[in-house]
C-alpha cells in the first residue's frame, strides 16, 4: 500500500521548542493544548508528531500524538489529549501544564495517514481517535474544499464527544452507552456505514479509521463488508 | 537539556534493557498495523524466499513446521516508544530457511513482504546468525491475527516495524530498497539502541 504523501526528512529529524499558549477543555477528560512553534515546517491533516518531556535528572518521555489543527494555522499547532489513567505524559499535561511552558516536538511524521484534501474522504473515529480526522475536517472547511467528506464519530455519551460544537451536516455521531433523547444507543454498525458507501462519490472513498485497536478492527471490518477496497482503508490505532 | 517545568516522570528504577527514549509497556502489547487485519488461515499461509539465492522456494504451514523449532525469549521495542520485556515467541530461526535457499554472495539486503502488501527492508546481516525468526507462537499459544498471526517475521534487535506481520516472503537483493514505513519517513535500519527512528537520525 503506498504512502499518501512524501514527507520531509529534515523536519522529522529536528527537535523544536513548542511553547504552550492556550488550554481549552473539550470534555471532562480531554483538553486541547495549543502551541506556538515558530519554525514549524507545516503539515498535512492526519499527520502526527513526537513530543518529548525532560525531567530535571535528564530522564525523557516521548509520545506520538496526532495533530488536531489544520495546516493553515501558521506557526501554531494543536494537540488534543486524553487524560490517560496513570499517564506519565498526559498526566503532566492535564495536571501541571500551563501557558508559557515549553516542550519539545519533532515532525510532522509519516505520510501514510495524511489527507491533503484531494480525494473524497470517509472518516471514522472513536474517542480521541477523532483528533487527526478533525484536522481533516477543519482543513476541508477552512479551504472551502468541495471534495466530499463524511465523518462517523463514536463516543460513549454526549458529554464525552470531543469537538461536539464543531460538527455539521457531514458528521454522524454514534453513542455507545448514553445518548440524547430520541437518539439510539449502540455500537457503530453497518446501518451507519452502508449508506455512506452507497453514496460512493466519483473515484470512491479514501477511508481513514482511527481509534483503539478494538474499534479499528470493528470499523475496518464493517468497511470491508460494505464493499470498501482493503487497500483504500488507512488505519491508525492506539493501545 | 530542555527541562520541562514540573515534569518528574513516573517513579522509576533503572532498567538496563530499556533503550533510550523507551518506556516499559508492562502487560500491554499495543497493536499498530496501518492496514486491515487480513483474514488468513494457517492452511492458506505460505512463506517464500527468492531473489539472489541459489534455489528459490516456498514453504506452506506444514513444511515450515517441519524445520527445527526455535524460541526467542527476550525484549521487543516499538518506535512509538514502548518496549516489552521478557516475551517468548516460538517458531523457526530464519537461518533454517536461508540454509535451504543458499543466498548468493552478492545478496546484501532483503525486502520482507506480507500477505497484506506491507513491506520493510533489512540488511541481510540482521536476518542471519540466530537474530531473526519466523514466529507463530506467543507465550505458548498461536500468535493472534492482530499481532501478525498465523506467522510473522521477528527481528527483535530492531524496532518492531521491521518484524513484518503476516509474513509472506523475503526477496534478497544486492541493494537497499525502502519499504512501507521507510518510504514514509522512517529510518532505513531502526536500531533502538541508537534511536534510529526517522530518516536522518
Amino acid at each position: 500500500m503506498p504512502g499518501r504523501i512524501a514527507v520531509s526528512d529534515r523536519a522529522a529529524a529536528l527537535w523544536q521548542t513548542a511553547t504552550l499558549t492556550e488550554i481549552r477543555r473539550e470534555t471532562p477528560a480531554v483538553a486541547t493544548f495549543r502551541f506556538a512553534v515558530p519554525g514549524w515546517a507545516g503539515h498535512l491533516p492526519g499527520q502526527h508528531l513526537m513530543l518529548r518531556l525532560t525531567a530535571g535528572d535528564g530522564y525523557t518521555a516521548q509520545r506520538h500524538y496526532s495533530l488536531a489543527s489544520p495546516p493553515d494555522d501558521a506557526g501554531h499547532i494543536e494537540l488534543t489529549l486524553d487524560h490517560v489513567e496513570g499517564g506519565e505524559v498526559s498526566g503532566w499535561f492535564h495536571t501541571e501544564a500551563r501557558p508559557g511552558d515549553e516542550v519539545e516536538v519533532r515532525g510532522p511524521l509519516s505520510g501514510f495517514f495524511a489527507w491533503p484534501g484531494d480525494r473524497p474522504a470517509l472518516l471514522i473515529g472513536a474517542g480521541s481517535g477523532v483528533v487527526p480526522l478533525m484536522a481533516m475536517l477543519r482543513h476541508h472547511r477552512s479551504r472551502g474544499l468541495d471534495v466530499p467528506l463524511r465523518l462517523l464519530v463514536s463516543a460513549r455519551g454526549p458529554e464525552e464527544l470531543i469537538y461536539a460544537a464543531e460538527y455539521g451536516a457531514e458528521t454522524t455521531a454514534v453513542f455507545t452507552r448514553r445518548a440524547p433523547e430520541g437518539v439510539p444507543v449502540g455500537r457503530l454498525s453497518a446501518a451507519q456505514v452502508a449508506p455512506l458507501l452507497a453514496e460512493r462519490p466519483p473515484g470512491g472513498w479514501e477511508a481513514y479509521v482511527c481509534g483503539s485497536n478494538a474499534f479499528a478492527e470493528h470499523a475496518s471490518r464493517l468497511l470491508v463488508t460494505a464493499g470498501q477496497p482493503v487497500d483504500r482503508i488507512r488505519i491508525e490505532r492506539f493501545g | 537539556m530542555n527541562v520541562t517545568r514540573g515534569f518528574t516522570g513516573r517513579p522509576r528504577v533503572h532498567l538496563p534493557g530499556l533503550p533510550p527514549g523507551q518506556y516499559d509497556a508492562g502487560d500491554d502489547w499495543p497493536v499498530l498495523s496501518a492496514e486491515v487485519t487480513p483474514d488468513l488461515a494457517p492452511a492458506d499461509w505460505t512463506f517464500r524466499i527468492d531473489g539472489l539465492v541459489a534455489e528459490p522456494r516456498s514453504w506452506d504451514w506444514d513444511e515450515a513446521h517441519g524445520l527445527p523449532a526455535s524460541v526467542y525469549e527476550g525484549d521487543i521495542h516499538c518506535v512509538t516508544s514502548w518496549s516489552k520485556f521478557g516475551v517468548r515467541f516460538g517458531g523457526v530461526s530464519l537461518d533454517a530457511f536461508l540454509d535451504v535457499v543458499r543466498p548468493d554472495a552478492s545478496a546484501t539486503h532483503a525486502v520482507a513482504y506480507s500477505h497484506s502488501g506491507y513491506t520493510t527492508n533489512l540488511p541481510l546481516a540482521d536476518l542471519t546468525g540466530g537474530r531473526a525468526w519466523i514466529a507463530w507462537e506467543y507465550g505458548g499459544r498461536p500468535l493472534p491475527a492482530e499481532h501478525g498471526g498465523p506467522a510473522r517475521l521477528l527481528v527483535p534487535h530492531l524496532y518492531f516495524w521491521k518484524s513484518a506481520k503476516w509474513i509472506a516472503g523475503l526477496r534478497l537483493l544486492d541493494h537497499d530498497e525502502p519499504g512501507f514505513w521507510e518510504q514514509n519517513g522512517y529510518h532505513a535500519r531502526g536500531n533502538p539502541w541508537e534511536e534510529q527512528r526517522y530518516s536522518g537520525d
